[in-house]
């Protein structure tokens, strides 16, 4: 007779290893969809930031993650991904964290093409406010479309900041501190890509496995 | 069981004993995600589907296990059932899983499932386990979506918005009733306001009915 101990033990290690099994069947079976819409959804949110400009090849392929201290806006990795045509770059586009906004850390991806021209500027991650802060997502208004086709000279750096503190941009109804967030770190990575754009499009890119 | 008692049980999860609104179980998804009625129906299905097959598997296992072991039991096969859900929204609806985020794999935490592990499917037949477990899922999805439904209406001032989530495709914005809202019914007091309308009107309707009873 085995003990109640041994037995359940037993029990334990049965129940473990079909939920075990179930888990990994299902894994197998979900794996490669999840990857799919993994890429997809990346590629699909990079995109509205390069403004409709061609380029070749995938996006994603030509990522270059740079660990901090890398001189970009935000204290966490700084994402690059660079457009090519026919070997010459086009544009590259920038996920940063933009910091000092009201909840919290905000990712956003700022494009910008050869000519120091924004592309387009998207939001990817936030906390803000719904209601008001929240205005910062171009679905929610036309706040971050005033970037496009802007650059460090149109209007001069020092006029990079929000009408309420005496620059060109607007802000939101109701809310200043987002978008100043938002503002300051697209107005860092312009000047940074001013720094290295040569070396930006020489890179490799990094290991998928990073 | 007869099917009176199955059906007993159905009522039992959908109005007299529902896990939101009577047992206040899983208050903080619902809580959280009801920000939309597309919110509220994805979390409900998930929870609706986890809930019973635990309740089955459970139920199909208590011959075997010992009552020191329960817990632990019940604990990894709800979480086995979770990771399952998860990878398959992950799969197939990626939209919802990114907008639901955290609240899926926190399903594993609803006291609501581990509750009716212990308290009804240990102790109860396969085929009850499983009305058990269909009747309280869908007591709690009704729920998620009706306060979802409300605090969208009133949040936002539109109907069904964001069902691209579900069936993929373009944005889509739902019938709006309204241009904006009221913008506190989608912050998180009006999730606390709404459940305690329901509440109130849950205790309003049965009163009502106990007065009728005893005229």
């Amino acid at each position: 007779m085995i003990s109640r101990v041994a037995k359940g033990g037993l029990t334990l290690a049965a129940i473990a290893a079909v939920c075990t099994t179930l888990v990994a069947a299902t894994y197998r079976l979900t794996s490669e969809r999840i990857a799919a819409n993994e890429r997809a959804w990346l590629e699909q949110s990079l995109a509205p930031a390069l403004g409709g400009g061609d380029y070749e090849g995938s996006l994603t392929e030509s990522r270059l993650v740079l660990e901090p201290p890398h001189g970009l806006p935000g204290k966490d990795d700084a994402i690059i991904y660079r457009a090519y045509s026919g070997g010459a770059p086009v544009a590259a586009l920038f996920a940063v964290t933009a910091r000092g906004g009201y909840a919290g850390p905000i990712r956003i991806l700022v494009g910008v093409d050869v000519e120091r021209t924004v592309t387009g500027v998207r939001i990817l991650e936030h906390r803000e406010t719904p209601g008001l802060g929240d205005g910062i997502e171009a679905s929610r208004s036309d706040w971050v479309r005033q970037f496009d086709g802007r650059s460090l000279g149109d209007p001069p750096v020092a006029a990079w900041q929000l009408r309420v503190d005496g620059g060109e941009f607007d802000q939101l109804t109701g809310a200043s501190v987002t978008p100043r967030a938002v503002l300051k770190a697209v107005r860092e990575t312009l000047l940074y890509f001013d720094a290295h754009q040569e070396e930006i499009f020489d890179m490799p890119a990094t290991a998928e496995t990073r | 069981m007869t099917s009176g008692q199955l059906a007993e049980r159905m009522q039992a999860g959908l109005w007299r004993e529902n896990p939101g609104l009577v047992q206040l179980l899983g208050l903080c998804p619902l809580l959280a995600v009801t920000s939309t009625f597309v919110n509220g129906l994805g979390l409900g299905v998930a929870t609706l589907s986890v809930l019973t097959c635990s309740n089955v598997l459970v139920s199909a296992t208590r011959r075997w296990i010992l009552a020191e072991i329960r817990v632990p039991i019940y604990v990894l096969i709800i979480a086995s059932l979770v990771t399952c859900t998860e990878l398959i929204f992950k799969a197939w609806f990626p939209a919802l899983d990114r907008s639901l985020g955290i609240f899926i794999p926190l399903i594993v935490t609803n006291c609501a499932i581990v509750a009716r592990a212990e308290v009804f499917a240990s102790r109860n037949g396969i085929v009850s386990s499983l009305f058990d477990g269909l009747g309280m899922g869908a007591g709690f999805a009704l729920l998620l979506m009706a306060i979802g439904f409300f605090r969208e209406l009133v949040g936002r001032g539109s109907i069904f918005a964001e069902f691209d989530k579900l069936l993929g495709g373009d944005p889509l914005g739902g019938l709006v009733v309204v241009d904006g809202g009221w913008l506190l019914a989608v912050l998180p007091p009006g999730a606390f306001f709404s459940l305690a309308l329901a509440i109130a009107l849950k205790n309003y309707l049965d009163g009502r009915r106990e007065a009728a009873h005893a005229t």
